[in-house]
């Protein structure tokens, strides 16, 4: 039970991080990213090629993967998704613009890095055995532990700084945020970036461990949406609870559920379907968000 | 105006009926036939996703229908040995009934969490079909007989595909007609009170529950229609390729039915029609750019939403202005 406890908060911390992207972009933007994945494949590419061929130390790689995710979200936002939310009659539309998006960068990910699994060595050896009750590699402890240090940061920058609080601003009502001398655009690149960064870092945390393919984008992004529809969607809170919660039903499912076959995430759908007939705006979303 | 559409619907039928047989037998690309029928298909599927559009839901969980289709199609004529045609209403009412079922909880969700919990659906009736027995797994369902013969009172209606020296013909004439029904029965649905009430959700769900407008029986309502063409749709499209896998429909193909809606045009009920065509053909035509295919296809994607975000057919709005 405690092993299983420990790899539930282990998965729980890289969704959450992967969520919390998600839900930033939402919550600016009302765009349904679905190109997230696809970035968080993208950042571990990046990772791979920096720490595996130019064998550079892995925190460069991390770094470079943010940076590098980062520009790519402001550009998209600046030159694709504001333009088109502007001229387009239903907001719907930016969903297709998204699906080119996740279909563009595929392409692009397939030309530059092949269709190989890749993977980096591991950070540090050995494993925490502590008793046989709790057997864990120190790999995934440390990056378990950096990714709730992301998290933690992150919320620090939201709460504290002054992009953080123009962007929640931005999130409770646009027009109120624009009269009080919120420069919009511009916040609304940053948040995008910065979610697009985060996508970046949970690649380039978990190339180390699960190593990365061009098919990982798709499933991502569909266990990213989960996340956001339990926690509710364009919340910070909402994402890490969706994730952590997420993250401890696959684990707890994976062990109890092994004799009936692959039917955990049959399992996780249908109580997802029975809890959000009760709530439909998840646990902490804002009704209809 | 009445006019204009009589010669616009009678140009269609021939166009499709006479024209394109006419066109492939001059030109002896047989081949267009397998690919226009799957482009009659598809559009069947999408003309549901822009049902459920039109109630102001953004539906990208037709691929879950369509695969339970095929497999209901599927399972009834290999192991209960029914004929084709009584399996296709059968796929589409259970396809319904799972509407109703799965509808009635989610469709009082909204806007992107709808769209999201419909995306999940399509993923999870794959994994359903991996793990239930009666779809044998990841091995699939093969050798599905083809359609057979069809006959009213003694009278064969359709007949037997394998007696026919070229079955796609046959495909290709049954699923156009198919499309044609669908898409005439959804004209007609737009055009009537039932339309109306629709639209009325679309824009302003509560301003409709206010005065008296029965919101969830319609919700379910338009999107059991919509469950009902994904079913017929994946049922006709196992019959042609005669297997079905696990994988033949799944969140990839949920997500075309939901562009072909978009680049067709929201607002428009051929849309979906327009834009299927477009994306199944363009496809094809990039095959020749090989690796590049992927990228030239989402980039042409891209620009023509930054062109047109409302759609293909919004060109047409122009004009009238």
């Amino acid at each position: 039970m405690e092993q299983i406890i420990v790899n539930g908060l282990y998965l729980g911390a890289q969704y959450a991080l992967i969520a919390l992207g998600l839900t930033l972009i939402f919550s600016l933007m009302n765009v349904l990213n679905f190109a997230h994945g696809q970035m968080y494949v993208l950042g571990g590419f990046i990772t791979y090629t920096v720490v595996a061929q130019f064998e550079l130390p892995f925190i460069v790689g991390l770094f470079f993967s943010a940076l590098v995710l980062a520009l790519v979200g402001a550009l998209v936002e600046k030159y694709l998704f504001r333009p088109v939310i502007k001229k387009s009659r239903r907001e719907e539309s930016t969903m297709l613009l998204a699906a080119g998006i996740a279909f563009f960068l595929d392409a692009v990910i397939l030309l530059l890095f092949g269709e190989k699994q890749r993977g980096v060595p591991k950070i540090i050896d050995g494993v925490l055995n502590w008793d046989f009750i709790v057997v864990m590699p120190y790999d995934r402890i440390l990056i378990g532990g950096l990714a709730i240090l992301m998290i933690a940061a992150f919320i620090l920058f939201m709460q504290y700084s002054r992009a953080g609080r123009a962007m929640r601003a931005l999130a409770q009502d646009k027009v109120a945020a624009t009269l009080m001398g919120v420069a919009v655009d511009r916040y609304a690149m940053l948040g995008f970036a910065l979610g697009a960064a985060l996508a970046g870092l949970v690649g380039g945390l978990l190339v180390t461990i699960t190593g990365i393919n061009l098919g990982m984008g798709g499933p991502a992004s569909i266990k990213a949406f989960m996340m956001i529809m339990i926690g509710g969607a364009g919340v910070i809170s909402g994402a890490i609870a969706g994730g952590f919660i997420l993250g401890m039903m696959e684990s707890v499912g994976l062990t109890v559920l092994s004799e009936y076959g692959d039917i955990t995430y049959l399992v996780i759908f249908a109580s997802l379907m029975v809890f959000l007939s009760f709530r439909p705006q998840g646990l902490m979303g804002k009704p209809w968000g | 105006m009445k006019n204009k559409h009589i010669i616009a619907i009678v140009g269609f039928l021939i166009g499709v009926y006479a024209l394109v047989p006419i066109l492939i037998g001059v030109s002896g690309r047989t081949d267009f036939y397998y690919t226009l029928t799957s482009v009659a298909l598809l559009s069947i599927a999408s003309a549901g996703v822009w049902l459920t559009f039109y109630i102001g839901r953004i539906n990208i969980g037709q691929g879950a229908y369509a695969l339970a289709g095929g497999y209901v199609s599927a399972i009834l004529m290999t192991q209960y040995g029914m004929s084709f045609w009584a399996t296709l209403p059968l796929a589409g009412l259970f396809c319904v009934v799972l509407a109703i079922l799965i509808g009635l909880p989610i469709l009082r969700l909204r806007g992107v969490y709808f769209a999201m919990v419909t995306l999940v659906l399509t993923e999870v009736m794959r994994l359903a079909a991996l793990a239930v027995p009666i779809t044998q797994g990841a091995k699939g369902i093969t050798s599905i007989p083809l359609p057979g013969e069809l006959s009213v009172f003694g009278i064969t209606v359709i007949p037997d595909f394998s007696t026919l020296a070229n079955p796609k013909i046959g495909f290709y004439w049954m699923a156009v007609t198919m499309m044609v029904i669908a898409y005439a029965v959804l004209w007609r649905i737009v055009n009537s009170r039932l339309g109306h009430l629709c639209r009325s959700l679309q824009q302003n769900e509560e301003l409709a529950s206010s005065i008296g407008v029965n919101t969830a029986y319609l919700r379910v309502v338009a999107y059991s229609i919509s469950s009902f063409l994904g079913g017929i749709a994946g049922a006709s499209f196992i019959a042609i390729s005669q297997s079905i896998y696990p994988s033949s429909f799944q969140v990839a193909d949920s997500v075309n039915f939901m562009l072909n809606c978009f680049l067709g045009g929201l607002g428009y009920v051929f849309g979906p029609m327009l834009g299927t065509l477009m994306i199944y053909f363009g496809w094809d035509l990039l095959f020749t750019t090989g690796e590049y295919q992927m990228l030239i296809y989402a980039s042409l994607l891209i620009a023509l939403m930054l062109a047109l975000p409302n759609g293909v057919l919004s060109l047409l709005d122009k004009k009238k202005a």
